[in-house]
């Protein structure tokens, strides 16, 4: 029983040091490529970590490329998305979750249906729409698309924390002399904290990646984000893999430590009201 | 007593029109974002299926009908892509699904240093996807990543040579780097639910004699019900147009063989620059999506009811 | 403080009707208790009158305005909630101040009021807690405390106690009473135990299916009940039942139960002779006697510690007795019983009284 027991607890260790070994090998990878020295990097190819190791790719990319600009942008471009959708997303959310009208299953069905199309389809009507706005070329206009994209998920995600929210919360605060407007502010969403860091960990992490419409939408470097500009070390500089994979990393960092700072509320945040559907 | 026939009670128009209004002013600025940037843009997508549209011919953008309709009927590439769809959808989904549900199991057990663990594997959701499929494409190059030669020493291949280059393995390519991609997010989603069961459920079961497997069944799957059905159906939408990670790696190729509709539509749109052609693929696969979740909707409502 | 006004309200859940008409007029200062089953629609009635429900069709008026269309925080009452929903990411402090806040109260004006409810309710040491670090009765009081900063013109209370253990509940009704006679309050109490009803209440309304039964003090209630419903629902254990047939003898009058015994009761105006009628009597109104008239057998012999209840089968039908005796407890496999005249109830086919 008790040899068992320790055969379990043993398997049940070992299975999640596979996991983990499974999901940091290729960032390890990404790390080792990005500081091996450019002559090593074919003949070391499929060395575990290269005889000689250099920090001239991140030097080069941080001092000498545009690499921060599009860092900046990617920034500024996630950070504003993230916290535009949440701030929609909890709106709509908390309207799903709350009360019953008519037209409840048509923006449910449309938020699906938006779901279902190419995106790729929608580059040239969006490109014809926003040209005349002036919001080509402009990080607003990529916070606008984006925004768009992620709200319909983030609101089901919302809705779900809503959810798990009793209602007898806002209805004593309507007692004690609230609008549902400032009992939803006041009581509901500190409540949803969890859910909120959640959602704009979601979010963030998807502005953060998207590279067909910063593709399309931007020309030029003033505004491109990171993950065009990483297609830039591609045509630049002939395939510098050592850079790209050195920008790699740094562009995963803010991701990464965003991700980690927000990674506790999300199981957390999505247990309050479970993704329940 | 007076007996006065019962008028309806009407409160004044001001306030039923506030009352009514309410759920739709929280929602509409979502849904204003939603219908301008993507309703309209859609309805404009899907009226070029209809139309002529080469960006290289000035003289295209005519309407044609079901021009577009007919030639996909006949085109060959089309349905290798549809099948190739299928095939990727499928196999993404259910290893994603399996071991997502695997990994949260795992961690729903307390232990030493689970906040950490927990932490490092859902780092590759945090990834751009396509710098996730840049990576894959190294890590299955021969000559600047270990994968071939471990495949080759465990006799899974016969040399090592690149997976995405042999037109019958090349598929798996995308989709190991599309799994460990997307684990993360079916094991948050299916923890969260876990965690959300009552222990003294398992207590109760675990009293009345039921073992580890029956408990599973009887409890955890039936409670995970719902949020399978509902992460299942986002992600087999979502992983059935998503291209990032083909286009990233194979490009398509070799010889079509991880072509797949998004990644065709991809093609059509901005290599070939047909945007009609384009368009009506599209269109073909968002009914498809729609048919199915359809399908996914009355199931779980015919198992609602039943249950 | 304040009188409220409820006129022929009825509430309807879509096509299906909840309330039918509900009329009650409710005095300044008056703690007003609705018991009733489950699903007979009191949370529905308490969350009417407090805005958190629409009125289909009636009108409600709290000191003689009508708030049909008034939002909850409009209307000056205060709630007690079954579950409390206390804030659960704010102090106990806070939580009774919140309303008060929410209305702009000057902040020493809302230090005292918080003080001295908390003072009333024992909830001093505990104001700079979190809820969740609080008991059951703890959170109990704090919600009461919340509800009486704002001395609203109403208390609403939805099954206040009903999660507390017996001892708590008894301690936490006796301070309700209290503080309700310091306060004067209006106060409108939904509750499923009888003891609260009948010990808290100065009227009790009895509901059933959407309909207001029984208005009356806790007495009148139990010594009258308008109807087989109310006669039935009020006491514990409940009043006992027989069918019969209403005759008319020499000197009085009496029911003629299905073995052909007739139980003398008093001549009863509004019913004729031979009408089907239902005899009721309370366990704790019978009386065991060997010289009684009605035989019956001995089922099952419950002590409670302060009483003893005895289960008999009178005619094949199921039958209590309440007694203090503890003579009772060795009540041998038959017994005799009488019914005594003056505690003897008579409804009518339609399961009214008939006096
Ligand atoms: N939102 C709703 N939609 C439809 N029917 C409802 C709704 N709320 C309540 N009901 C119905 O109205 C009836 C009265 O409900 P209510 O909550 O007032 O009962 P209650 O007397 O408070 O019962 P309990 O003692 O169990 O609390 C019930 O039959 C219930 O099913
Ligand atoms: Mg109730």
């Amino acid at each position: 029983m008790r040899s068992g027991k320790l055969l379990l607890t043993g398997a049940h260790r070992l299975a999640i040091l596979v996991y983990v070994v499974f999901a940091l090998f290729p960032l390890f990878w990404l790390l080792k490529v990005s500081v091996t020295p450019n002559d090593l990097l074919y003949s070391e190819g499929v060395r575990m970590w290269p005889s000689r190791t250099t920090f001239e790719h991140f030097q080069f990319v941080i001092a000498h490329s545009a690499f921060p600009t599009f860092f900046k942008n990617s920034l500024i471009v996630s950070g504003a998305t993230a916290v535009v959708v949440t701030i929609l997303a909890s709106l709509s959310g908390y309207a799903l979750s709350r009360f019953t009208f008519r037209a409840k299953y048509w923006i449910v069905a449309l938020m699906l249906i938006t779901q279902m199309f190419p995106l790729v389809m929608l580059v040239a009507p969006i490109f014809k729409m926003l040209s005349p706005l002036g919001l080509t070329n402009s990080l607003t206009g990529l916070v606008i698309v984006y925004s768009a994209f992620n709200v319909p998920f983030a609101t089901f995600l919302m809705q779900s924390f809503f959810d798990g929210i009793p209602k007898d919360l806002e209805e004593a605060a309507m007692i004690d002399g609230a609008t549902q407007f400032v009992a939803f502010r006041q009581i509901i969403l500190p409540l949803t904290l969890p859910g909120i860091a959640a959602t704009l960990g979601f979010v963030f992490t998807a502005a953060w990646s998207e590279l067909l419409f910063a593709l399309m939408l931007i020309s030029g470097n003033d505004a491109a984000t990171f993950p065009v500009g990483l297609l830039t070390f591609v045509s630049k500089f002939s395939v510098d893999f050592g850079q790209m994979m050195a920008a790699g990393v740094l562009a995963l960092i803010p991701a990464c430590l965003f991700f980690l700072l927000i990674q506790r509320y999300l199981v957390q945040g999505l247990t309050a009201g479970a993704v329940k559907g | 007593m007076m007996h006065q026939p019962i008028a309806k009670h009407r409160p004044p128009l001001r306030k039923r029109l506030a009352d009514a209004s309410e759920p739709y002013l929280y929602s509409a600025p979502a849904l204003v974002l939603i219908v301008a940037v993507m309703l309209v843009p859609l309805v404009l997508g899907i009226s070029y299926a209809f139309r002529d549209i080469q960006l290289l011919n000035p003289f295209s953008g005519g309407f044609i009908g079901l021009d577009h309709f007919r030639a996909l009927g006949q085109d060959q590439a089309f349905f290798g892509a549809l099948r190739n769809t299928l095939w990727w959808t499928g196999a993404s989904v259910l290893l994603q699904f399996t071991f997502g549900l695997i990994l949260a199991l795992l961690l729903d057990k307390p232990f030493y240093g689970r906040g950490l663990v927990q932490a490092l594997v859902f780092l590759p959701w945090a990834v751009p996807s396509f710098l996730a499929g840049l990576n894959w494409a190294w890590l299955f190059n021969p000559v600047i990543g270990p994968l071939p030669h471990w495949l080759y020493a465990l006799g899974l291949l016969d040399a090592p040579h690149n997976i995405l280059s042999d037109p019958n393995l090349a598929m798996w390519g995308p989709i190991v780097a599309n799994v460990w991609w997307g684990i993360p997010f079916f094991a948050i989603t299916l923890l969260a639910a876990l965690q959300a069961i009552p222990r003294d459920l398992y207590e109760a079961a675990a009293i009345d004699g039921a073992g580890p497997v029956q408990r599973f069944l009887s409890i955890t799957l039936p409670f995970l019900a719902p949020t399978i059905a509902i992460t299942v159906l986002l992600r087999t939408v979502w992983i059935s147009n998503f291209a990032d990670l083909i286009v990233v790696m194979t490009n398509g190729g070799p010889a079509d063989r991880t072509q797949i509709v998004a990644s065709y539509i991809f093609t059509q749109a901005f290599k070939r620059l047909d945007f009609g052609y384009a368009s009506a693929i599209a269109l073909v696969l968002l009914v498809l999506l729609l048919v199915y979740s359809m399908l996914i909707v009355l199931l779980r409502q015919t198992m609602l009811n039943k249950g | 403080m304040a009188s409220i006004d409820i006129e022929s309200v009825r509430k309807s859940y879509g096509p299906f009707p909840v309330l039918h008409g509900v009329d009650l007029t409710i005095r300044d200062g008056e703690f007003i208790v609705l018991v009733g089953p489950s699903g007979c629609g009191k949370s529905t009635l308490l969350r009417m009158i407090a805005g958190l429900e629409e009125v289909t069709s009636g009108e409600i008026r709290i000191s003689g305005n009508r708030v049909n269309d008034l939002a909850p925080k409009d209307r000056d009452i205060a709630m007690v909630f079954q579950s409390y929903a206390l804030y659960p990411h704010m102090s106990v402090a806070d939580n009774m101040s919140y309303s008060l806040r929410l209305r702009k109260t000057a902040k020493e004006k809302i230090a005292s009021a918080v003080g001295s409810a908390a003072t009333k309710l024992g909830l001093d040491p505990l104001l700079e807690r979190r809820p969740k670090a609080l008991s059951g009765g703890q959170r109990q009081r704090v919600a009461m405390g919340r509800a009486i900063v704002r001395q609203p013109k109403a208390f609403l209370f939805d099954e206040p106690l009903s999660n507390l253990d017996a001892r708590l509940r008894e301690q936490m009704r006796a301070e309700i009473k209290k503080l309700h006679a310091d306060l004067k309050a209006t106060s409108i109490y939904v509750t499923h135990d009888q003891i609260e009803a009948m010990t808290l209440a100065d009227r009790i309304v009895a509901m059933h299916g959407g309909v207001v039964q029984q208005v009356g003090t806790p007495l009148e209630l139990y010594d009258t009940p308008a109807n087989l419903f109310v006669a039935g629902f009020i006491g514990s254990p409940g009043m006992n039942f027989l069918e019969g047939r209403y005759v008319v003898t020499g000197e009085g009058a009496g029911i003629r139960l299905s073995d052909g015994t007739v139980v003398p009761v008093a001549r009863r105006t509004g019913i004729g002779p031979d009408a089907a009628v239902t005899l009721g009597i309370r366990p704790e109104h019978v009386v065991i006697s060997d010289s009684g008239m009605l035989e019956a057998g001995v089922e099952l012999v419950e002590p409670t510690g302060f009483g003893i209840i005895l289960h008999l089968s009178l005619h094949g039908l199921p039958f209590k007795i309440f007694t203090l005796d503890r003579e009772a407890l060795s009540a041998g496999p038959k017994v005799r019983v009488d019914f005594p005249q003056k505690h003897l109830h008579v409804f009518d086919e339609k399961g009214n009284r008939v006096d």
